[in-house]
């Protein structure tokens, strides 16, 4: 997104996407409020939330959790919430309270 | 090619079924009925292989053939009046996704007070929404109209959707001599649509109607406007294709007898028919008078206007349908926008005329043609925005 946008000829009509799967390459996360906090110490690698996540910003490694992707996380909530690790491995805090 | 006796309705419905749509999604709403009730025989006759969708209201009957387009298909629909106005939202959809979808539109006054019967209001509501627009003076020309402007949508420079209008009761519902090309030779001339982009090829997934905002949404509007310029030569190319084919003359509009003339009146729909016997009648008393009949609205014809209002003394602009607050109704005000910078300096006189199907008569435009030679003659200054055949 950092370059110049192209001109009205070098684009699709109707803003018609012809590529697939390209909303990866648009940044949502900043739609974000509270931003989910991942403690790797807890985790237990069930994937719960990886199944639960509306979007698919929680992030594997071979079939491991190894983190969030923060550039489409839209902040909800739903892993946190759904994280069955007692005391849980993933919590929510306020994006004023945290660090850019 | 076959000679039959059919109502305008029926001339559309014979197009449709020549032309075969995939997808048709409609509702019924007078005057507009008998053309899908037609049409829906043929579906029911096997005689098209058309998907018809019998949606539950006009606004989902377009929802429907939008979504129809998007996934590739050939999309025919018709309406009338309220129906095309419960549409609104859906019109400007279906062209700023460059769906080709052609629809008749059986011209009726809008409500209220309640009114069946023809004038332009509704489809010109709608002039703004991105469609073309292609107006039908009879029965033979509704079924014309009807077969180019699947040939004009398809277009690959083109890909908007056409409507055309026929005046409802006036041409819907009067049985008149049509000529019929054969099936093969509408099948030919029209051929197989290929869409440029198709929401079924699973093998390439694409996004149709995508939010698009303050970045690219002005981007996108301005292709659309281009696809409307390139309309133009597209709109006649078809026209001369279909003139080779049926010896009929087609154009953006047809001059009738404004060789020599002096007084021009520009008309468009069944009115066109009346006003063509009235100039007949004056030339054979020797007046110069003539008749521009506009066929196609959107994209409207600016230079081929102001060309042939350049030799004239007065022109008189013909408006079934008003624009409350405006200088005039939209043919006037068009017409006005065309010739304005080339210098000419005539009197242009708009005549409201016919609303809520009120008979316009041979003597009433005698009536406007007399006045407006006055006007040419005497420089008399009479209002710019004038009524025609209204009580006092």
């Amino acid at each position: 997104m950092s370059q110049k946008p192209e001109g009205w000829k070098d684009l699709t009509m109707a803003g018609i996407i012809t590529e697939a799967g390209n909303a990866e390459k648009f940044e949502t996360g900043s739609w974000r409020s509270d931003r989910p906090i991942w403690d790797e110490s807890k985790c237990t690698s069930c994937l719960i939330c990886w199944i639960y996540c509306p979007d698919s910003s929680i992030v594997l490694k071979d079939g491991k959790m190894v983190g969030i992707d923060l550039e489409h996380c839209k902040g909800c909530g739903i892993c946190a919430a759904e994280c069955p690790v007692k005391g849980k491995a993933i919590h929510m805090k306020p994006e004023s309270e945290c660090e850019l | 090619m076959k000679v039959l006796g059919l109502t305008g309705n029926e001339a559309v419905a014979e197009a449709m079924r020549q032309l075969n749509p995939d997808v048709c999604a409609a509702y019924p709403i007078t005057p507009q009925t008998e053309l899908m009730e037609k049409f829906s025989s043929f579906v029911s006759d096997g005689k098209v292989k058309t998907e018809l969708v019998l949606a539950e209201s006009e606004h989902s009957a377009m929802s429907a053939c939008i979504g129809a387009s998007c996934a590739g298909g050939r999309v025919m629909t018709a309406t009338s009046a309220n129906g095309l106005a419960l549409m609104w939202e859906m019109l400007y959809i279906a062209a700023s996704y460059r769906c080709p979808i052609v629809m008749g539109v059986v011209n009726r006054a809008l409500s209220g007070p309640i009114n069946i019967h023809c004038d332009h209001s509704d489809s010109m509501g709608a002039r703004d929404a991105g469609w073309i627009h292609i107006f039908s003076e009879n029965s033979q020309e509704a079924y014309d109209n009807a077969v180019q402007a699947v040939k004009i949508a398809e277009h690959p420079d083109v890909l908007l959707p056409v409507m055309v209008m026929l005046d409802g009761f006036i041409t819907s519902h009067t049985l008149e001599r049509v000529e019929i090309l054969d099936d093969e030779v509408v099948s030919r001339f029209v051929g197989e649509y290929v869409p440029k982009y198709s929401l079924l090829r699973s093998e390439r997934p694409m996004t149709f109607g995508p939010l698009d905002f303050h970045d690219y949404y002005f981007e996108h509007k301005r292709i659309q406007f281009e696809a409307m310029e390139k309309a133009k030569p597209v709109v006649r190319d078809v026209s001369k294709e279909f003139e080779k084919l049926t010896g009929r003359p087609f154009d953006f509009l047809e001059a009738y007898r404004m060789e020599d003339a002096e007084i021009g009146v520009i008309a468009l729909g069944s009115t066109v028919g009346t006003a063509r016997g009235v100039v007949d009648e004056l030339r054979e008393q020797g007046k110069k008078v003539g008749l521009i009949k506009l066929r196609v609205f959107r994209p409207f014809p600016v230079k081929e206007i102001a060309q042939l209002a350049k030799n004239l003394k007065a022109l008189a602009v013909m408006d079934r349908s008003n624009s409350f607050g405006a200088f005039g109704g939209p043919v006037f005000g068009e017409t006005c926008a065309a010739c304005y910078g080339t210098g000419l300096q005539i009197p242009i006189v708009n005549y409201i005329y016919g609303l809520g199907g009120r008979d316009t008569t041979f003597e009433e435009i005698r009536g406007l043609y007399g006045e407006i030679e006055t006007v040419a003659r005497e420089g008399k200054q009479i209002d710019n925005v004038r009524f025609l055949n209204v009580r006092e």
